[in-house]
């Protein structure tokens, strides 16, 4: 155990947690989840707020274990590993702003940085200009950061802030399992709290216990080799550093061989699982999830890994996501395989405008002279 | 008597804070040494990487407050 978790720390670490997301993502699609869409962290938290009744789009609504997985995976790795650290107060409100964003700018293109790769690994050539548009809205955000942009700094919380995630986590396992149908309809059949698609996407579910397991691995693993899709590009642009972007490497390869093997491989344009091929919205959605990325620290996954090691600021992200892939189905912005719905260009203008407000307005303080006591006021005035 | 190194705070920032923060006091202080203090293992190993490529010898050292004190020379 010693030596796999020594191994994760090294330069191997992003490497493997590639290699193992890339193998369990489409086995997790063999074993029922959506084409293409073994795991996405922003399509499978659009798909949670719907099954909490955040959004009434029927066919995307599922409690999906995998990301409780994650988040409780990592939450153990961190205990093992005496990483476990509650933290806040990095202007949570600002990234949760940056969650809803992320979120809507993920619904434009249909899928977070996770999924355009997966995308890509299936044959889906569409993902190729969401990973460009991706790749434009990193160096965006770099460029916010080399001019001196931060959130500013968490510190340190009680326990009960840095273990509220992984309840919460628990809670949505509990709630999928349990499946509470308080509400009746006019009818009088139950229904609600919890929504379930009976079609579409959300009804395409691999069992919750391979799903519940393979989010836990990927957690645990990625919590150690602190994987991220977006730091990936990031340190690849910033720094020509290679060590993240190994593994997403790793994961493109892999996926793209356990497609193959699976007979899920399917090269082309048109017809993609869950995909459209308006090819200027797929660019320029995932240009504002990937600024929004850069400028909260990491990408969605990398969030949920975070919340589970006590960052609550990483926790308001994740919850953004939740919400703005809420508000993305409400406000028909969210697109479909025919393509972006009416108001899902004009909410990713409006998001890339709020985004770059936050990264040109956001700086950390100087340090303030201290306070003068009004007895030292009066000294210097005499003096 | 050892030199005074620079003091680079960068607890309780988020990526890539911590290593622009580092990159900056190595362009400052070409000649070190660079005192970096950081709260988590991701910064720890994350400046400590880009350091180490940079060319500099990094010693790490856990302080009881659960922080990494990363001490920098050329």
């Amino acid at each position: 155990m010693s030596a796999f978790a020594k191994l994760l720390s090294s330069r191997w670490g992003p490497i493997i947690t590639g290699c193992i997301v890339g193998l369990l993502a489409p086995v997790l699609v063999k074993l029922g989840n959506p084409g293409n869409m073994g795991i996405c962290v922003a399509c499978f938290s659009r798909d949670i707020a719907g099954a909490l009744g955040l959004h009434r789009a029927a066919p995307v609504q599922y409690l999906r274990p995998e990301l409780p997985g994650f988040i409780l995976g990592s939450f153990l790795a961190a205990l093992l590993f005496r990483e476990f650290r509650p933290r806040g107060g990095s202007a949570p409100l600002i990234r949760l702003l940056l969650g809803m964003f992320a979120a809507m700018g993920a619904m434009v293109f249909l899928g977070c940085p996770w999924r355009a790769y997966l995308r890509l690994a299936g044959g889906d050539l569409t993902a190729v200009p969401g990973i460009a548009g991706l790749i434009a809205g990193v160096a965006l955000g770099l460029a916010f950061l080399r001019q001196g942009y931060s959130l500013g700094r968490s510190y340190t919380t009680p326990f009960a802030v840095g273990i509220t995630m992984p309840a919460i986590a628990v809670g949505i396992l509990v709630l999928l399992l349990a499946a509470p149908q308080f509400g009746r309809t006019a009818e009088g059949a139950p229904t609600g709290p919890i929504f379930f698609s009976q079609s579409g996407p959300g009804s395409q579910h691999a069992p919750i216990a391979a799903s519940l397991a393979a989010g836990l691995v990927i957690g645990f693993v990625a919590q150690r080799s602190r994987f991220c899709t977006v730091g990936a590009l990031r340190d690849f642009i910033l720094l020509r550093d290679p060590h993240l972007l190994s593994g997403v490497l790793a994961l493109i390869v892999t996926a793209s061989a356990v497609n193959l093997l699976l007979g899920q491989f399917r090269l082309g344009v048109v017809g993609q699982p869950i995909a459209h091929t308006n090819h200027l919205w797929n660019f320029a959605g995932m240009a504002l999830a990937g600024l929004a990325y850069t400028l909260a620290g990491g990408c969605p996954g990398r969030e949920f890994f975070l919340s589970g090691e006590g960052d609550a600021d990483a926790g308001l992200f994740v919850l953004g996501l939740i919400l703005g892939a809420a508000f993305a189905h409400n406000f028909n912005a969210a697109s479909s395989p025919a393509g972006p719905a009416p108001y899902g260009p004009i909410i990713t203008v409006f998001g890339l405008a709020v985004c770059i407000l936050i990264g040109l307005t956001m700086r950390e303080r100087r340090p303030q002279r201290p306070r003068r006591s009004p007895r030292e006021v009066l000294e210097e005035e005499h003096a | 008597m050892p030199e005074e190194p620079k003091v680079v705070d960068a607890r309780g920032l988020s990526c890539p804070q911590p290593v622009l923060l580092t990159r900056n006091a190595m362009a400052e202080c070409p000649s070190g040494p660079i005192e970096v203090i950081v709260d988590t293992g991701t910064s720890r190993d994350n400046v400590s990487r880009m350091a180490q490529r940079a060319g500099w010898c990094v010693a790490v050292e856990a302080l009881p407050t659960g922080e990494f004190r990363l001490r920098l020379t050329k």
